[in-house]
């Protein structure tokens, strides 16, 4: 590693959300380079975009969180940000594209008008100029401006609206930008380039990116790093090929093996986890996993440590996982 | 033209078993205006507009428990006396605008373009006469009465009766077991009364509850101007009409039949919020 | 859009022929010989039949209808039956009052009820949200001409502030105009008022819950902003829609409230028309205000096409 390291886009430490007396996250820790491009995997339920949202301070009313979320190695803890620090902050240093592009924009407002507001909110230019970079921003994400600039919402398609809200998120350069879903809603064939526009986007302007998704073939597409997430809190953690080759924590494993159809012998069952996401209120003390694992006993009524994957070397934040009973592992 | 998104439309009446508050005070309000009426019936403090032996103008007291008014009648029997004229005309209103309206909804929803579309434009005509216009013009030549105003109200009534059941009705239309029974060969008619009424049903309720509290309304301004339920005859509209000119000196004959009509609208818009909220929870009106 | 505004009006144009044709049926055809319900019941037969033929209540129907239309179009529908009073001056001075009346009250209606339903809307999980939504309730529940009576009760008896009704021309005595206009503004537009207001809350808390929200929220604008900019903007649609419906109550609403005040409106015209029995007076004065309220249903369908853009181009949400 080179002697200088800059601070990284975003640093996340644990971060605990609840609502009333029921956990929703506990202790999510995690940090991004600019320029890296990390994935939050895990099923309906897991936390995954409460994590954006709390990055974000877009948590609803009645929803509290605790911990520390810093930009650029900065003093200021975000969580601790008046809205108006945070009017700041949203759009200009991170944005998010959210899931459903058909919802997303204002239905009365042209979307030119709609790519330029962001940009004169924080640059403070002329309605003219606004809707100029707009239009710049929007040939970026491969749309014709022209044509689009105009349009009402309801004129185009589900893909090109999303290329709209990703144009809107990255019109002021950002530093992070975090995607929730946003893919998931779309046509398998326009997926491809609205993930195109995405990696495009950040990779021009050296940003960060947390890719949230349950579809595990686009995390491996799409992120270097990958976060597996489950009950609220992260399970395991590494580089994208490492993690998918060799999973050690048992509901990586059981989620790669239910994604991987090739293995599947024609005729037999596909391969499931058993049981179902537990409801908030209700995860097991110690291991959150161990109701469903099927390498659980007493040992895992503890909270498992973080452990490193190297064997011998210290954990991190980005490298590791939280099992008793490691997969790939023949003994206790 | 509805400018809020069609309600979605469950199955029949399913009743998601949320007890809210508008609900809960709609319907006590409600029941104990039916109670009252019902009463009515069988027995009132005092004989029915009744000349009473007494002075006239008395504030409430031990023998007249709501006072007496300008004729020297008992406020209170005319109060029990006026739910009954109350309810009866809500009832009758209701009713015709129903039985007319949602079956005029439902066949502009399932039948060819033109047709309905000729329903829906009579339907718009008929919204520009409002209860009031109706009721007027039928008592230029018939005279006021109690079945002018019924006659009138109902009439008023079905287009929001069609226009709802119509919006409804395209909703289960285009559902999965409608194209699965039409798939099957069943005919219109069937596909009508086995399928879309049933799913109607919530709908129609809470349309019920809401037009009942209008009918209120219209009923008491036309007892008021004298072109519904004459003077001699219990209604709540025309006590107000008797006691605006002794408003100085006696304003509790305004205000009882005032506060009746009030908390008898209440309760019937409490009921129909309530009950959206309870059948539906995507009809909830928030 | 011009293609839909088109096809409204000649649809608006449609519906005012058939509604004069059923106005006329009703009130010529329907009764028999007006003359014989304008004399009343011990009306000599030699009375009766003076009476139709002076007024040609013996022509074929249709020639009466297109007598009375060509009228109504130059605002002058006849004479009384009985007091021979001409028809069209009287609706032109009824108009007038009943006009400023109903304008008074959508103002108030508009002015209170919007930022009400507003508030009420942003505030709807909070103490002073569900006190405002319940005031609402009553405010609904309450006939307007007890408001009035109400009004004028504490008002007008027991205060002095204004007069208990009548009427003067604006231009001759404009405090007193405004002193006789103002309690009965104020009486239509508390009921009104409170039902825009539920609508309004209604609509914006529609919009409240849109995802569109989020994205402006996610794109740095501070809440209120965002409120102001996308979900008011939003809200009005269907609540331009709903005011424009009111209008049509308010106008109906005026009729009884002209009793109560003592107004002469057009609502005075028509209940006094009811009680001698002028069936064309009644005729001609229920034709405009059908025409009054189909017209103003007309230009809220067009407004609301104009500000919606989703309608232009014939889109589904």
């Amino acid at each position: 590693m080179s002697g200088e390291v800059a601070a990284p886009v975003l640093e996340v430490e644990g971060l605990d959300v609840a609502t009333g007396s029921t956990a929703l996250l506990s202790q999510v820790s995690f940090s991004i380079d600019a320029g890296e491009r990390v994935g939050l995997i895990g099923e309906s339920g897991s936390g995954k975009s409460l994590t954006a949202l709390a990055v974000m301070g877009l948590l609803a009313d009645g929803v509290y969180v605790r911990g520390h979320v810093r930009l650029h190695g900065g003093p200021e803890n975000l969580l601790e940000h008046s809205a108006r620090q945070w009017a700041a902050v949203r759009g200009e240093e991170m944005s998010m594209v959210f899931q459903e592009p058909m919802t997303a924009l204002n239905p009365t407002m042209r979307v030119g008008a709609q790519v330029a507001e962001v940009i004169r909110l924080h640059r403070g230019v002329s309605r003219a100029e606004g809707l100029r970079r707009a239009d710049d921003v929007l040939e970026q994400v491969g749309l014709e401006a022209a044509q689009t600039s105009r349009a009402y919402p309801h004129q185009l398609s589900g893909g090109q609206r999303q290329r709209v809200v990703v144009a809107i998120a990255l019109a002021c350069d950002p530093r992070l930008l975090i995607c929730d879903e946003p893919s998931t809603a779309l046509d398998v064939t326009v997926q491809a380039r609205v993930l195109d526009e995405i990696v495009s986007g950040v990779a021009s302007r050296q940003a960060a990116l947390l890719f949230i998704t349950h579809d595990l073939a686009v995390v491996a597409q799409v992120c270097e790093r990958v976060l597996v997430m489950y009950g609220g809190r992260i399970v395991e953690a590494g580089p994208v090929r490492e993690v998918f080759a060799e999973p050690r924590h048992h509901y990586t494993a059981g989620l790669l093996a239910a994604s991987d159809l090739s293995a599947v012998e024609p005729g037999a069952a596909l391969p499931t986890i058993e049981g179902t996401v537990p409801a908030a209120g209700q995860l097991p003390t110690g291991c959150v996993f161990r109701t469903r694992c099927p390498a659980a006993d007493e040992a895992c009524e503890d909270q498992p440590p973080w452990t490193a994957r190297a064997p011998g070397s210290a954990p991190s934040e980005a490298f590791g996982y939280a099992c008793m009973h490691p997969a790939g592992e023949t003994d206790e | 033209m509805t400018p809020r998104a069609v309600p979605s439309v469950g199955r029949g009446v399913a009743w998601r078993g949320r007890l809210n508050a508008s609900l809960v005070i709609g319907a006590s309000l409600v029941l104990m205006i039916t109670a009252m009426a019902l009463l009515s019936l069988v027995w009132t403090p005092q004989p029915p507009m009744k000349v009473l032996p007494t002075s006239a103008y008395q504030t409430p007291n031990a023998e007249y428990w709501l006072g007496t008014d300008r004729f020297r009648r008992d406020v209170f029997t005319q109060v029990i006396l006026g739910s009954r004229t109350t309810l009866y005309v809500g009832v009758v209103a209701v009713a015709v605008a129903a039985a007319v309206g949602v079956p005029l909804g439902i066949v502009a929803a399932m039948a060819p373009r033109w047709f309905s579309g000729l329903v829906m434009r009579g339907n718009d005509i008929l919204l520009a006469f409002p209860a009031l216009l109706l009721a007027i013009m039928f008592a230029a030549i018939y005279g006021g009465s109690t079945l002018v105003a019924m006659v009138a109200i109902g009439i008023a009534t079905i287009p929001s009766f069609a226009r709802i059941t119509r919006s409804g009705a395209l909703s289960v239309l285009s559902s999965d077991y409608v194209l699965a029974a039409r798939a099957a060969g069943r005919g219109p008619l069937a596909i009508a009364t086995r399928h879309v009424l049933p799913n109607l049903t919530g709908l129609v309720i809470v349309q019920a509850s809401v037009s009942f509290a209008i009918a209120i309304l219209a009923e008491a301004a036309l007892a008021y101007l004298g072109l519904g339920t004459p003077t001699g005859q219990p209604s709540w509209g025309r006590m107000l009409y008797e006691a605006q000119s002794t408003l100085r000196s006696a304003p509790h004959l305004a205000l009882i039949p005032g506060a009746a009509i009030g908390l008898a609208v209440l309760g019937f818009n409490l009921l129909g919020d309530g009950l959206r909220d309870a059948l539906d929870p995507q009809l909830a009106s928030r | 859009m011009l293609w839909q505004l088109t096809r409204r009006l000649a649809i608006l144009v449609a519906s005012i022929v058939v509604s004069t044709v059923v106005v006329f049926a009703f009130m010529q055809v329907l009764p028999g010989n007006p003359a014989r319900v304008a004399l009343g019941v011990n009306a000599s037969e030699q009375a009766v039949a003076r009476m139709t033929a002076q007024y040609g209540l013996d022509r074929p129907l249709f020639v009466q209808y297109l007598d009375w239309l060509g009228g109504m179009l130059r605002l002058d529908p006849g004479v009384e039956y009985i007091s021979r009073a001409p028809i069209g001056p009287q609706i032109v001075d009824g108009l007038g009052v009943t006009a400023w009346l109903v304008a008074a009250a959508m103002l108030l209606a508009v002015g209170v009820a919007v930022p009400m339903g507003a508030w009420m809307a942003m505030r709807h999980r909070h103490v002073d949200g569900v006190v405002l939504s319940a005031v609402s309730q009553l405010g609904v529940a309450v006939p307007a001409f007890l408001v009035g009576i109400v009004g004028i009760s504490v008002f007008a008896v027991r205060l002095g502030w204004v007069p208990s009704g009548g009427w003067v021309v604006p231009v001759q005595d404009p405090v007193g105009f405004l002193q006789r206009l103002l309690l009965p503004a104020v009486a239509l537009a508390l009921v009104q008022g409170s039902v825009l207001a539920r609508y309004v809350r209604s609509a914006v808390l529609d919009e409240l819950g849109q995802d569109y929200l989020r994205t402006a929220r996610a794109k740095g604008l501070r809440p209120a902003q965002a409120v102001l900019r996308h979900t008011l903007r939003n809200a009005a649609v269907p609540v331009v829609t709903v005011a424009g419906l009111q209008l049509a109550s308010l106008l109906i609403g005026a009729v009884v409230i002209e009793r109560v005040f003592v107004l002469p409106g057009l609502g005075s015209l028509l209940l006094d028309s009811v009680q001698a029995r002028e069936l064309l007076t009644i005729q001609s004065v229920v034709m405009v205000l059908v025409v009054a309220v189909l017209v103003i249903n007309f230009l809220v369908d067009a407004v609301y096409v104009v500000i919606d853009p989703r309608l232009r181009t014939g889109a589904d949400r």
